[in-house]
């Protein structure tokens, strides 16, 4: 149905431009993507149902009741009709109302927030399959790729499982870009300082084109990179391939804010392993390695700030961080309150130093 | 003296130029802000400047400058406003375009695989520049135009209600043309976007002057066009001809009211977020930046705050002169007019409550989505109801296809394609495919091309006559009729397709070569419109050679149904020796109906304002301040800020800004002018 939509599209719309069907929006190959295909498929119909009786009836009366025309009725003074305006309101909103219940669904199925409920038209989803887990950092022009689970990471190349959930967190490390593979799902914007978040899945093997659809500077042109959809074995080549060239190779800080260099056309480039918490500091913006991580600086205004010294909060709290440390804010900024440290924690939601060494194995060792 | 790199040196880095020294007389200015080394702008350089000669000299030769002074920059009369402001719209729209075509011919190139004529840097100046002109400096002025030349002519006033305000308006929206036109050879432009969204638009990633040129523009603009609608608002609200109550006003004044209630409520919305960024820039806070608690994503919001109700701005007046040439050509009623003015009414509410939908992407709930994609839907349905208004207002009428309606149908044809991927855009799952796409491009051109440039120019050819006495050249507005409107479709439907095959707008470079096709398509396309341009400029010039020929005496050649067709053409600076009583909707076709003749004696003293060169003088300071706000000249800047701060209130006491036209010179006039329609009448 939708291929034959799309081969009438792209006939009436430029004939013998096109080599075959190539609409990859009405065609892709993941699903969330294929069912915003869809989307725009039936929302065009639907509007078509209005639109296309007014281009008729436009033509008709512009011929109709042209001036040479005498023996089309003319009325100058007419210029009122109950039913008619009923007509003209109602019709409108029929198709709008139908629309709009279908955005609220299509919407709320398909928040890139939300976590998969099929894997396609015709496989369900199996609960018990994790998805597979990759950051995504756009920098100055280039995408960083972090695999948590497999601690590795590679700049303008990802790769995913056939058939198996994908969960991109995004953040940004320098102006905002949209993180859009068009045969995988919709586009989302990284931007610093915050995290995003697409949920999606490829259904078929093959190297897909992926890009920054958010003008970034200088270097847009080139912010591209080959999303590849593998099968499990070949993911896993893939991620031995990886550790096996990036050997050399750590991601730390330094590795880091060498990569942080505005570079254009930067080559794919491994990485074997991966410092413990980099995601973290470069979500907030302290992948320098002096930096005041924004989230402590949260905590430091949650603690009432420094007060007139607070201005200079970004140097005085210079390499503290209370992943590493919770009570370190509070024994500097509120040294009166140190023995009530865990209930504040309690109070924000954070988990008290006891239960951190559990809660984060990473900062154990 | 610091050298500013050439961007070419300065490859992988934000922003093309270095930061040179600040020195304290110079600024920012050194001989290395000149892009020459760049050909195509050297040429364009050369060639302005031959232009500019040209025109100054023939200026001078004609002995004009006392003329133009006098009759035209100092003019508080509304009409001649009105008529600059078309003038600076047509300047600009040379410029835009030809930046279109700059990008169409190389988009069209690299897409074929050949390097292209623009590097990254300049091709990036070039779409944020023609965005910026098309929206503030095309289309802004183009309906400010005719909403002081038409609107006071509509309610029987003899000018708008601060008539020195309205001159003071035009003049800023001049301020920030001139300082985006030296941008071209002085220094650089932004490279941003046309929106300019933060972080990119910080100093960080935007060290160079470009930016500020958007800013510095884009703030002395907006003053500009903010007086004005509150201007044209009080115009409306207090200076409407006895009996003229709201449902008897046309709907072009209705929505030229709608209109400037946007203007007043939304452009100080951006004159803040610009101040804020501007303060970003120069002050060193953090309002958007990154770091220390900036939120660009506020900024991103502000705008669209703006951005969005600056939609309507452009196409509700248009949807105004549509809904007073489909009558006046069908020569018919304007059908449903109540529900004509509701729908004006709805969409100007509903277009505050509909901004997030520029960005579904950056990562909104799906409650926060869903409800402003169907906000948006919404709009649809009063802007449906004003089409089938004017469709049924052509059922059973007879048609007369002047240019005016030819426009008036390709638009309604052009304005529901635009409108329905409008909508399809609304639905929040499928712009997460086909947001930033050339699809999201195609659509926006269909709506203010297909909804504005196409109203413009019916306004132009049906007001013309009202303007100058004469009617404009047939043949030659066919031509630029069908290179608009053929051209417009051949350079947008391909962007449609290129959107749904998954390619991003913006680009300069492609590694693919199948989209050549497309892109060659919409170069054709866009050759297309630039006859439609060219011939648009002939028939103005032909027409205005031929002006005896063409010469229209009735002041009314179209049979038209308001007010401003009771007077000559052009109308007396005055406008009208009397005043009115209005008794009906369509208030001139009813006074024909009733054997309306113009009264030959009784005439009382007219009261009028003075021209006045404050506008001029301000803006002209103003002008200085920002370029040298731009270039941190700061002592010029301040130097030029009190100036203009001590003329303005200088301004304030001069109390010799009123006079009467005596009894006697208006019966003078009235009379010359009687003879000349009796004769025509003939």
């Amino acid at each position: 149905m939708i291929r034959i939509i799309c081969k009438l599209i792209s006939l009436t719309a430029l004939v013998g431009l096109l080599s075959g069907c190539n609409l990859v929006l009405l065609n892709p190959n993941g699903d969330v993507a294929a069912q915003k295909g869809e989307l725009i498929v039936y929302a065009t119909v639907l509007m078509l149902i209005v639109i296309l009786p007014v281009m008729a009836l436009t033509v008709f009366f512009a011929l109709k009741y042209r001036e040479d025309n005498k023996n089309a009725t003319y009325a100058p003074d007419w210029d009122h009709s109950i039913s008619l305006e009923i007509v003209i309101w109602a019709v409108p909103l029929a198709i709008i109302i139908c629309l709009a219940g279908l955005t609220w669904v299509a919407t709320h199925r398909l928040d890139p927030y939300k976590d998969l409920s099929r894997i396609s038209d015709t496989q369900t989803i199996d609960e018990s399959v994790e998805p597979i887990e990759v950051h995504v950092v756009s920098l100055d022009w280039k995408w960083l790729f972090i695999y948590p689970e497999q601690n590795i990471a590679t700049v303008n190349e990802v790769a995913a499982i056939v058939d198996r959930p994908i969960e991109f967190k995004l953040t940004s490390d320098t102006v905002m870009n949209a993180f859009y593979i068009p045969d995988l799902a919709g586009m989302i914007y990284s931007m610093a300082g915050m995290e995003t978040e697409l949920n999606a899945v490829i259904n078929a093997p093959g190297t897909y084109e992926g890009f920054s659809a958010n003008y970034s500077g200088n270097g847009f042109n080139y912010m591209n990179f080959d999303f590849h959809g593998l099968s499990e074995e070949d993911f896993d080549a893939w991620v031995s391939k990886v550790r096996d060239q990036g050997r050399a190779a750590e991601l730390d800080q330094p590795a880091y804010n060498q990569l942080q260099q505005p570079s254009i056309d930067h080559k794919v480039t491994y990485y074997g392993s991966v410092q413990d918490g980099l995601w973290r500091r470069i979500v907030n913006l302290c992948a320098g390695q002096q930096d005041l991580c924004l989230d402590d600086m949260m905590m430091v205004d949650a603690l009432g700030g420094g007060g007139l010294e607070g201005l200079f909060n970004r140097e005085m709290f210079r390499g503290i961080c209370s992943a590493e440390d919770p009570g370190a804010f509070i024994a500097i900024l509120r040294p009166d309150l140190k023995e009530r440290e865990d209930e504040i924690f309690a109070a924000m939601d954070l988990p008290p130093q006891a239960d951190l060494a559990q809660q984060l194995p990473l900062q154990a060792n | 003296m610091a050298t500013a790199a050439t961007p070419t040196d300065a490859g992988a880095s934000h922003g093309s130029y270095g930061i040179p020294d600040v020195h304290w007389f110079w600024g920012k200015l050194n001989w290395d802000i000149f892009p020459f080394y760049d050909p195509l702008i050297f040429g364009t350089f050369i060639a302005t400047m031959i232009l500019a000669a040209l025109t100054v000299g023939a200026i001078t030769y004609y002995r004009l400058w006392g003329y133009l002074w006098t009759e035209w920059f100092t003019s508080v009369d509304h009409k001649k406003i009105g008529i600059m402001y078309m003038v600076l719209g047509v300047i600009m729209l040379l410029r835009g375009f030809s930046d279109a075509l700059l990008m169409r011919l190389h988009q069209a190139l690299a897409s074929a695989g050949y390097i292209g004529f623009l590097p990254a840097y300049h091709y990036d100046q070039v779409f944020t520049v023609h965005g910026v002109i098309m929206i503030f400096f095309v289309a802004m002025p183009f309906v400010t135009g005719f909403m002081n030349y038409v609107m006071p002519l509509q309610i029987g006033a003899r000018d708008v209600a601060f008539p020195f305000l309205n001159n003071l308006s035009f003049w800023l929206t001049v301020s920030g043309a001139v300082l985006i036109m030296i941008s071209l050879f002085v220094g650089e432009f932004a490279a941003t976007g046309w929106l300019a969204y933060p972080p990119l638009s910080g100093l960080t990633f935007s060290p160079g002057v470009g930016m500020d040129y958007y800013l510095w523009s884009l703030n002395i603009a907006g003053i500009g066009t903010t007086l004005s609608g509150i201007n044209l608002i009080v115009t409306l609200v207090k200076m409407r001809a006895p009996g003229m109550t709201w449902m008897k006003m046309p709907v072009f004044c209705w929505t030229t009211l709608c209109t400037n209630v946007l203007i007043v409520a939304t452009f100080p919305v951006l004159s803040a977020t610009l101040a804020l960024l501007t303060a970003d820039r120069y002050l060193g806070t953090n309002f958007f930046t990154n770091e220390l608690g900036g939120n660009p994503m506020m900024y991103v919001n502000l705008i669209w705050i703006w951005g969005h109700p600056e939609v309507y701005i452009l196409t509700l007046p248009i949807f105004g002169i549509f809904s007073e040439i489909v009558p006046t050509f069908c020569r018919k009623r304007l059908f449903g007019y109540t529900s004509m003015v509701y729908a004006t009414c709805v969409i100007m509410i509903l277009s505050y409550i509909v901004w997030l939908h520029h960005f579904f992407t950056m990562g909104a709930g799906a409650n926060v989505n869903s409800f402003f994609g169907i906000t948006t839907m919404i709009i649809s349905i009063p802007t449906g109801a004003k089409l089938f208004n004017w469709l049924f207002t052509m059922y059973k009428g007879r048609i007369r296809y002047e240019l005016p309606m030819m426009w008036v149908v390709a638009f309604m044809l052009t304005f529901v394609i635009g409108g329905m991927t409008g909508v399809l855009l609304a639905v929040p799952p499928a712009d997460y495919v086909l947001h930033n796409s050339p699809f999201l491009v195609a659509h926006f051109h269909y709506v203010i091309i297909g909804g504005g440039v196409f109203g413009i120019f019916a306004g132009i050819n049906y007001w013309w006559p009202k303007a100058f006495g004469f009617q404009l050249d047939r043949f030659w507005g066919l031509v630029s009729f069908w290179g608009w409107v053929v051209g417009f479709y051949f350079a947008f439907m391909p962007l449609y397709v290129l959107g749904l095959m998954g390619v991003t707008r913006r680009l300069s470079q492609f590694e693919e070569t199948i989209y050549a096709g497309y892109f060659f398509t919409a170069l054709i396309g866009a050759c297309m419109i630039a006859v439609g341009v060219a011939a648009f400029v002939v028939q103005i010039v032909v027409s205005i050679m031929k002006r005896e020929e063409l010469r229209d005496e009735t002041g009314d050649p179209w049979g038209g149904r308001t007010l401003e067709w009771s007077t000559t053409s052009p109308p007396p600076y005055y406008n009208f020796a009397f005043n009115f009583r209005v008794h009906e909707l369509d208030a001139w076709d009813h006074m024909k109906r009733n054997g309306y003749r113009r009264p030959t004696e009784g005439y009382t003293p007219i009261h009028m304002p003075h021209s006045t060169s404050s506008g001029v003088v301000i803006a002209g300071l103003m002008t200085v301040m920002g370029f040298a706000l731009i270039w941190h000249v700061w002592w010029l800047s301040l130097l030029t800020f009190f100036a203009s701060l001590f003329w303005a209130i200088g301004h304030t006491f001069n109390y010799n800004r009123d006079y009467y036209i005596p009894a006697d010179d208006v019966r003078k006039m009235e009379q010359g002018e009687l003879r000349i329609t009796q004769q025509a009448a003939e």
